[in-house]
């Protein structure tokens, strides 16, 4: 088993008197998908924005390596575990720029390797043959992304046009755009037909195989999450309930006495 | 037929009823100053009421009829009314001449509204429309800056044409500059004359007391400016949306406010006075240049012309202006500045992308003030006085309003809202005090029919598929 990418220890997230994460520890590893899963407000989207950078955590230890250097995540600033760290995320409610189009959507996630290409608008303004490689290069990806997500033909539409279905794809691929070591997807299957999330599985499992990502994903569509996981962690009212391989978690019975609110016993008789 | 009309009749009956109840007392009579012996008499001017009723009359009829959708009967009634207007008929005011043509060509548009729109969204619709639309926006900035160009050798440019002209490309730059900051990267800056006055300030004192001239002073009024955008951003950057124009306000009073009471630096109320001018190659605009300077009529061997000195300034404010231009539709097009269109649509996704949103906010107001600079060390060197009075917040108020009613983000739309903003009050000025009612007028037809601004559509920083060539529906 390789090194984890990611390691959570003893995740503790307070707002005022409200205890939003208890105690979470768990790992997540390249080439994997992990899948956060839980009832409603059981704290999974706060330990993304902890992860993220969005919250400081109270209490806890995040640490991402590569292999060679480790991060310490809770004492970076949110856009330096971008930059730096290279963790990409995507949003509940989706965020994209909404005015731009689809192909600038891309070109955004890739600024900082652009910036520094353009000397820091310097070599742009003067139009160097440095940052004019670097801009098609940035635009050759973009361009292999959206073969990917099926999107080449809209590039030049305003992103905020694009179907419901074709948003979430744009901003998994923006997100990808930004070459992270570690995607953390909220809900990435909300309000997707069947169809759409059949796509998604497929999309999420070559993000892990061909590029070699990985993933965290909040879901709570079961067929996306069973079906992809390599690991699952549940949470409940903040804590860490349980954690293991698909097969594992469907047959907990503490998983089910915290979705279906009863005992398997009481359920049957 | 016969009863829609009798309505529409009653209808304008009872418009122009309510209009000349409330006209007696508004227009229908007249305080004059006859003197200190008998004060005060009335005048009446029941002449003027009776054609602005008789105008109102005609105009809710044509409206109603346009409602109808009556289209040809309106435009007629709009025509006649426009020839009465123009017409040498000798109406009692030339107010009244204004009022009558101006109802008239709101209710020809009134008329042909409906039908211009639908044809202009039929033709947007089709590829061969969309490819018309962009190459004439292409072409319609080139052609504004060729009249541009040629304007001083037109009859037209006698010395009020080309002071106004001045003034107009004087804020077409403020515009631009302010672009960056507010229709660019999103940052609502109520502010933005401090950066003017900045500059002003900087090239007054450095010419003044330390006899620098303009070219040398233009980058260092900039750099200063842009100094002052950073070092006034750095604390400010972090609020948003209304705080931020809360605070920038203040920054902006509180430069003014400097400037009028720091009276041993700026020398307060009463301001800086002859303030050197532009030189061009170390000559200057004058009859009779001050000892050990050549003059320009001298230099190039030409008859002195008061008007020489203007069409300099002209070119000036001209090539700067283009400066910001370029640079901004350069910028557009790096990743800073995708990044501040970036910043303006979704400042969380952002810094969820790894971008920086503190330096990327802080470049747009450090080049955005940089820009206010060299207009300000420019106004400076025009007006030769300055006085902490030119750097009101009525000022910032104006280049925001010319850069929202451009459309945000438009270089073309800030060059027509100055135009409009600011030539439209001067080119009104016989409409004496109705002028600002005008004014008032043109502002709110703007805000009715381009709710977004007068070019809203926005165009792609960089295109995947070349345009015209289809990509999507």
């Amino acid at each position: 088993m390789s090194e984890p990418l990611i390691e959570i220890e003893h995740l503790t997230m307070r707002f005022g008197g409200l205890l939003a994460v208890d105690d979470v520890s768990f790992a997540a590893r390249s080439r994997e998908i992990t899948a956060i899963i839980g009832p409603n407000g059981a704290g999974k989207t706060t330990v993304f924005n902890c992860i993220t950078g969005f919250y400081k955590p109270t209490i806890g230890r995040l640490t991402l390596s590569d292999g060679e250097r480790e991060y310490l995540l809770e004492r970076m600033l949110g856009h330096e575990i971008g930059q730096r760290a290279k963790v990409a995320r995507t949003f509940q409610n989706i965020r994209l720029f909404s005015g731009m189009t689809v192909l600038e959507n891309l070109l955004v996630a890739q600024h900082n390797k652009l910036m520094r290409a353009s000397g820091w608008s310097i070599f742009g303004l003067l139009g160097l043959s440095r940052f004019t490689r670097a801009e098609e290069a940035a635009i050759a990806l973009a361009r292999a992304w959206l073969e990917r997500i099926d999107l080449l033909a809209d590039a030049d539409r305003p992103a905020g046009e694009l179907p419901y279905g074709a948003q979430r794809r744009l901003e998994i691929a923006r997100a990808m755009c930004t070459e992270p070591r570690l995607l953390c997807l909220d809900e990435p299957a909300a309000g997707l037909n069947p169809r759409e999330s059949a796509e998604l599985n497929q999309l999420l499992e070559s993000i892990r195989d061909v590029d070699g990502t990985g993933v965290l994903l909040i879901e709570h569509d079961m067929s996306v999450v069973m079906n992809i996981s390599n690991h699952i962690v549940v949470l409940d009212y903040g804590r860490k309930i349980a954690e293991g391989a698909p097969a594992e978690i469907q047959s907990n019975p503490a998983v089910i006495r915290a979705y279906l609110g009863t005992d398997e016993e009481g359920l049957d008789g | 037929m016969g009863s829609r009309l009798s309505t529409m009749l009653k209808d304008a009956a009872l418009t122009a009823f309510v209009a000349a109840a409330l006209g007696i007392f508004i227009v229908g009579f007249r305080t004059v100053d006859v003197g200190s012996r008998t004060g005060l008499s009335f005048d009446y001017q029941f002449a003027d009421l009776a054609v602005a009723v008789v105008t109102i009359f005609v105009g809710r009829l044509g409206l109603s009829a346009a409602a109808a959708g009556l289209r040809w009967p309106v435009v007629a009634l709009g025509v006649a009314m426009i020839a009465v207007g123009a017409s040498p008929l000798k109406l009692p005011s030339g107010f009244l001449h204004w009022f009558v043509a101006l109802g008239g060509v709101l209710l020809v548009i009134r008329g042909i509204w409906p039908w211009a729109r639908g044809t202009a969204a039929a033709a947007a619709g089709t590829p061969a429309g969309l490819v018309l639309g962009r190459a004439g926006a292409k072409w319609f900035g080139w052609l504004l800056l060729a009249a541009a160009v040629l304007l001083p050798f037109t009859p037209a440019a006698d010395q009020r044409t080309m002071d106004l002209a001045v003034l107009i490309l004087t804020y077409v730059m403020l515009g631009w500059g302010l672009n960056i900051v507010v229709g660019l990267a999103g940052l609502l800056d109520l502010g933005y004359v401090a950066f003017y006055a900045v500059g002003a300030y900087a090239y007054a004192l450095l010419s003044t007391q330390h006899g620098l001239g303009f070219w040398t002073v233009l980058p260092l009024a900039g750099m200063m400016a842009a100094l002052f955008g950073i070092v006034l951003g750095f604390p400010v950057l972090r609020l948003r949306g209304d705080y931020l124009a809360i605070v920038t306000l203040g920054f902006g009073e509180i430069i003014r406010l400097v400037l009028l009471n720091w009276v041993d630096f700026t020398n307060g109320p009463a301001g800086i006075g002859s303030i050197p001018g532009p030189t061009l190659f170390g000559a200057v605009f004058a009859e009779t240049p001050p000892p050990g300077k050549q003059s320009v009529s001298e230099m190039l061997g030409i008859t002195f012309d008061g008007n020489h000195r203007l069409i300099f300034l002209y070119y000036i404010i001209l090539l700067l202006a283009l400066i910001t231009n370029l640079f901004t539709q350069r910028m557009r097009r790096l990743p800073v500045g995708r990044a501040w269109e970036a910043l303006r649509e979704d400042e969380t996704a952002c810094r969820a992308l790894g971008i920086n949103p503190t330096n990327t906010k802080l470049t747009a107001f450090a080049i955005g003030a940089m820009f206010a600079g060299f207009a300000g060390s420019f106004f400076a060197a025009k007006q030769r006085f300055i006085s902490p009075e030119s750097f009101a917040f009525i000022e910032s108020a104006i280049i925001l309003a010319i850069v929202v009613l451009g459309g945000m983000g438009s270089q073309i739309g800030v060059v027509l809202a100055a135009v409009l903003l600011i030539g439209l009050p001067e080119w009104f000025r016989e409409l004496g005090n109705y002028r600002m009612l005008a004014f008032g007028l043109a502002m709110v037809l703007i805000m009715v029919f381009r709710p977004r601004g007068l070019i809203a559509d926005r165009q792609p920083s960089v295109r995947l598929h070349p345009a015209g060539s289809g990509g999507g529906p």
